[in-house]
C-alpha cells in the first residue's frame, strides 16, 4: 500500500527532472535547420570520446529561446550591428559597407577562427575588426567585450551558423595550440582548478544549481540570461578565472588567444551556433 | 592615558594567546595518509557554526559539490564530489581534518580546493593572495559539523 502510494510521487519527480534538464539527447533546430550539438570528439582529444554543445546542458526554456530567432534576445544586438555596418566612422569617411558589400561575405570565417596569419601571428575576429577600424577607417578601436564589438562579432558569426567548427591546429598553429593546451590544464587561483577540472572531468554534473558543460565555445558570442548581453569568448574566460579566485589574463592577450584556439579545437565538428543563448 | 594602556595591554595579551593556540598553514603536520591528528586551534569546533559554513557560498560552499541529506531544506546539492551522508562513519576525525585542510595530500589530483593552505598557488586574485579559504577556527567548526554526519 505504501509503495503504491509513493509510486505516482516518484513518477512526478522523474517527470519534473526531465523538464529541468533536457539532457544529451535533445535536438537543436532553428528555422528547420538541424544543428550538430553532439558528435565524435576530434582525434586530438585524449580524455573525451564525444563532444557536446553547451546548449545540451541548458534547461528546456533556455534551449527553446535559441530555437526561434524571434525569441532569441541576441537578435536585438544583431540588428544594431547591421546598422553599425552601414555607419560611417573615422577620418577616412568609411563604413564597413564601403569595402564589404554585406555581412554575408563573412560566411565561413567564424568556423575557422582563430588562425595564424601570413605574418605568423595568431589572429582573432575582434583583431580583424579593430585592424579595419584603425587602418582603413581611421576610427578608434573598439573595446574587446564592448557592446559594439560583441554585436559585430554576433553578426559576423551568424554568417557561419550551422557550419561545422574547423580550426587548424597543425603547421604554424601548432605552437599556439600547445600553449593553449598547457593553459587549459594549468591549475590557477585559490580554488586551484584548471579548465579541465570542471569542463573535462565533470561535465554533466551539477555544481549546485549549475549544470556543468564541456565549456565549448561554438555558440559565442552568446547571450547570457545572467547579464542580458552578448558575451565574448575572452570575457567568459575572464569570468571563469575570477570564479576560481584567479587573476585573469587580459582580453586579447596572447594567453587568451592561445586558449581560444585550443578550446575552439575541442569543438571541431560541432555546428557554429552564433548567436547562442545560455544562462 | 590609563585607558589606552589597558586596552593595549589587553589587545597584546589576547592576540598572543590566540597565536599560541592556532597552527599556521605552513606548520601543519600531516600523517602518512594525509590525516591531521592535532586540532588547529585550542577552541573546540562549534557544530551550529560549522553547519552554516557548510552551506555558505563564500566559505565552505560544500553543497556546491556534495549531496548532504541533513540539509534537505537547501535546494540543488552538487554532484561533483561524493555524497557526504555517513561520511563520519567512513573517515575518522583526523582524516576528515586532513581532507578539509588539503585533500590533495590524500587524493592526488582531486578537484577539491584546500581550505587551509595559503601558498603554492598560481595567479591568485590579489584579494585572496596569501590567504586561506577558511580560518583555522572555521576549519574546526566545519569539522565539528561534518563529524556529526553519521
Amino acid at each position: 500500500m505504501k509503495i503504491t502510494s509513493l509510486l505516482p510521487l516518484a513518477l512526478c519527480i522523474t517527470a519534473l527532472a526531465s523538464v529541468v534538464t533536457a539532457g544529451e539527447d535533445s535536438t537543436l533546430s532553428i528555422e528547420g535547420e538541424v544543428f550538430l550539438t553532439k558528435t565524435a570528439a576530434p582525434a586530438h582529444l585524449e580524455n573525451v570520446d564525444e563532444i557536446f554543445s553547451g546548449w545540451t546542458y541548458r534547461r528546456d526554456e533556455t534551449q527553446a529561446l535559441q530555437m526561434d530567432d524571434f525569441d532569441n534576445p541576441s537578435f536585438v544586438f544583431i540588428d544594431q550591428a547591421l546598422d553599425q555596418f552601414e555607419m560611417v566612422d573615422g577620418s577616412a569617411g568609411k563604413a564597413c559597407s564601403s569595402c564589404h558589400e554585406s555581412a554575408e561575405g563573412f560566411s565561413g570565417l567564424r568556423a575557422s577562427m582563430p588562425r595564424v596569419n601570413s605574418a605568423g601571428e595568431l589572429e582573432t575576429i575582434p583583431e580583424l575588426i579593430n585592424n579595419c577600424r584603425t587602418e582603413r577607417m581611421g576610427a578608434e578601436k573598439w573595446k574587446w567585450s564592448g557592446g559594439q564589438m560583441s554585436a559585430m562579432l554576433g553578426l559576423i558569426g551568424l554568417q557561419s551558423r550551422g557550419m561545422p567548427l574547423n580550426v587548424a591546429i597543425d603547421g604554424p598553429a601548432a605552437s599556439f595550440w600547445e600553449k593553449g593546451k598547457a593553459l587549459y590544464y594549468q591549475r590557477v587561483g585559490q580554488l586551484d582548478m584548471a579548465c579541465s577540472s570542471c569542463h573535462e572531468d565533470n561535465y554533466g554534473n551539477m555544481i549546485r544549481a549549475d549544470h556543468l558543460s564541456q565549456g565549448q565555445i561554438n555558440g559565442f558570442p552568446t547571450y547570457r540570461l545572467k547579464n542580458a548581453k552578448l558575451n565574448t569568448i575572452h570575457g567568459r574566460f575572464k569570468g571563469c578565472m575570477k570564479n576560481i579566485r584567479a587573476t585573469p589574463f587580459k582580453e586579447g592577450s596572447e594567453e587568451f588567444k592561445a586558449l581560444e584556439l585550443y578550446v575552439a579545437s575541442r569543438a571541431n565538428g560541432l555546428s557554429v551556433e552564433t548567436p547562442s543563448v545560455r544562462n | 592615558m590609563r585607558v589606552t594602556t589597558i586596552i593595549l595591554a589587553a589587545a597584546v595579551a589576547f592576540s598572543s594567546a590566540s597565536f599560541a593556540e592556532t597552527t599556521a598553514p605552513g606548520d601543519i603536520k600531516f600523517g602518512e595518509n594525509g590525516e591531521i591528528e592535532l586540532a588547529l586551534t585550542g577552541t573546540a569546533g562549534d557544530v551550529a557554526t560549522g553547519r552554516k559554513l557548510f552551506m555558505n557560498r563564500k566559505k565552505g560552499n560544500c553543497l556546491a559539490c556534495h549531496v548532504n541529506t541533513d540539509m534537505a531544506e537547501q535546494t540543488f546539492h552538487g554532484e561533483v564530489g561524493p555524497e557526504l551522508d555517513g561520511v563520519a562513519d567512513r573517515w575518522n576525525t583526523a582524516e576528515l581534518r586532513g581532507i578539509l585542510v588539503n585533500s590533495k595530500k590524500m587524493f592526488e589530483g582531486t578537484i577539491m580546493p584546500a581550505f587551509y593552505r595559503d601558498s603554492g598557488y598560481n595567479r591568485v586574485l590579489k584579494k585572496f593572495d596569501g590567504k586561506t579559504i577558511l580560518s583555522a577556527q572555521e576549519v574546526e567548526d566545519l569539522l565539528a559539523y561534518v563529524a556529526t554526519l553519521k
